[in-house]
């Protein structure tokens, strides 16, 4: 059997909730709005985050991001035009519009008159000896564990990468009383804002730029590392290797956009260095090149949860302006929308993520 | 190891339950995944890789990487750091790419 539906949104994390939100205030009595979440809970990555959140005030900084997911879960919970249906991984998008869920060990089919693609990324690996060892995570699985399950991850742990996810992972791994034996970073200088990297250095962990991962040994799992040091080339400097005993190394070497399914529909897609991998190229609605299938948060490219909120209700909105559903109220959001995320993009801290936009603007024009 | 105490969160793990690990119990709770109570237990070695035979553990648990892998209740493939735990399940290694039973 397949349903029919009006507006279907793929992820629950921030941008898929503030999709449905946004589209549910547009829609008419009986508009039929479907989330499908493949996890047991709404939230995305904001569950396992306890640390106050950076940005503007209009997008909750201050607030710890695990509150931020929840009132957004409750928000869409609460809102009667939404089903909300989790345990639900969305395994394909055909041509002929269907879209197939699996959803408690059921095979569902669906047919969305709009798609709102919202699945997030995946974390980034790194190439060396020994990688594959029991022991090297990423971040993001040893914060899950951590902060998800209350399992103490690791009893002494290298961290790799120096961006906010590093620094804010090492911080939170002391408070859960493990030993963070150094943070290293490839780039000369740490990446991630100063007030993150200044509370590890106060707790007395050392951030080391300008050094990497040689090779991670440990006979059944993983005992150790060896550190070397680059040159300002990236290239290792022969001779300065540094071995450092360890159970667990984590990796934060940053996250790609998790876009199987738009690859599965066919949308153009592009490489932009700025926005960590291979993205959607999206018109000013966040429309992709296949009509009716939008996209909003990392898998259009890795921003922050602030700004995939924001894109969120863009998304949200010009699908239910698509739809049909109350047309000038919708317009009037997408252009706050619009301005919104301008604002965050601004400044010294935008600058990457807006080189990476007017790529994407750039590649799209040149394919019309 | 599990946190009993956390500057800023606290836990709700469920009730508390034994499974099967490899032949031999584990405690867990139903709020916990599988791979959470196997990583409180200290064990972190899932499988071993298809063709070199080297230990395999977790790698991303959230359901992107299909690092954790194993054999549950007969069912090969499950990604145990998205499978809670159950009363009696039984956990097992899967050797090479597993076998779907008819
Ligand atoms: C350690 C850490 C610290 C951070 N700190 C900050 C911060 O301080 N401030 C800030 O602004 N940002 C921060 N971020 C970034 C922020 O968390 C992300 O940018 C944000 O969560 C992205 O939102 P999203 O909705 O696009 O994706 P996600 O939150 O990843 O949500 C995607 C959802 O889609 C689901 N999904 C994926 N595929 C499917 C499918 N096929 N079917 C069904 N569901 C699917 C996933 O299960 C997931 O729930 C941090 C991130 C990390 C990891
Ligand atoms: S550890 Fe990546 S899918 Fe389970």
């Amino acid at each position: 059997m397949i349903r029919d539906i009006d507006l279907m949104i793929v992820g629950g994390g921030p941008a898929g909730l503030m999709a449905a939100l946004a589209a549910a205030e547009a829609a008419p009595e009986g508009a039929k709005i479907l989330l499908c979440e493949r996890d047991e809970a709404l939230g995305g990555q904001l569950v396992k985050q306890t640390h106050k959140f950076f940005g503007s005030e209009k997008q909750h900084a201050g607030e710890r991001g695990i509150f931020i997911g929840r009132g957004l879960s409750d928000a869409v919970h609460a809102e009667a035009k939404i089903e909300v249906m989790t345990d639900a991984t969305v395994l394909g998008l055909y041509e002929d519009g269907i879209v197939t869920v699996l959803n408690d060990d059921k095979h569902l089919k669906f047919r969305p008159r709009k798609l709102i693609v919202a699945t997030g990324a995946s974390e980034k690996f790194l190439a060396f000896p020994g990688n594959d060892l029991p022991g090297i995570y990423g971040a993001g699985a040893v914060q899950t564990l951590m902060n998800v399950s209350g399992v103490k991850p690791a009893e002494r742990v290298v961290m790799v990468g120096a961006g906010n996810i590093g620094l804010i992972v090492s911080y939170q791994l002391l408070q859960a009383g493990v030993d963070v034996a150094c943070v290293v970073e490839a780039a000369p200088k740490i990446g991630g804002y100063l007030v993150h990297a200044s509370k590890l250095a106060r707790s007395g962990v050392p951030i080391r730029t300008g050094w990497t991962v040689k090779e991670a040994f440990g006979d059944q799992e993983l005992e150790g590392v060896v550190l070397i040091r680059l040159d300002e080339n990236f290239q290792p400097i022969e001779g300065t290797e540094e071995t450092v005993y360890c159970d667990t190394l984590c990796l934060a070497v940053g996250l790609s956009p998790l876009a199987e399914l738009l690859y599965q529909a066919d949308c153009a897609m592009t490489y932009v260095r700025e926005l960590s991998g291979a993205v959607p190229v999206v018109d000013e609605d966040l429309m992709t090149s296949v009509s009716g299938i939008y996209v909003c948060g990392d898998v259009s490219g890795i921003e922050e949860a602030s700004s995939a909120m924001v894109e969120g209700r863009l998304a949200g909105f010009a699908a239910a302006k698509a739809l049909g559903w109350n047309a000038d109220l919708a317009q009037a959001e997408i252009e706050k929308a619009r301005e919104e995320l301008n604002e965050l993009r601004s400044g010294p801290t935008g600058a990457r993520i807006r080189a990476g936009i007017a790529k994407v603007q750039e590649r799209r024009e040149g394919s019309c | 190891m599990r946190i009993e105490q956390h500057p800023i969160l606290s836990f709700d793990r469920g009730e508390k339950v034994t499974f099967v690990f490899n032949g031999r119990p584990v405690e867990g709770y139903t709020n916990e995944t599988i791979a959470a109570a196997l990583h409180a237990a200290g064990i972190r070695t899932l499988s071993h890789s298809p063709e070199l035979d080297r230990p395999r553990g977790l790698f991303c648990a959230i359901g992107n990487c299909s690092s954790c892998r194993m054999t549950v209740d007969g069912e090969p493939n499950v990604r145990i750091c998205v499978t809670k735990v159950r009363e009696g399940m039984t956990v097992e290694e899967q050797s090479g790419k597993g076998v779907v039973k008819p």
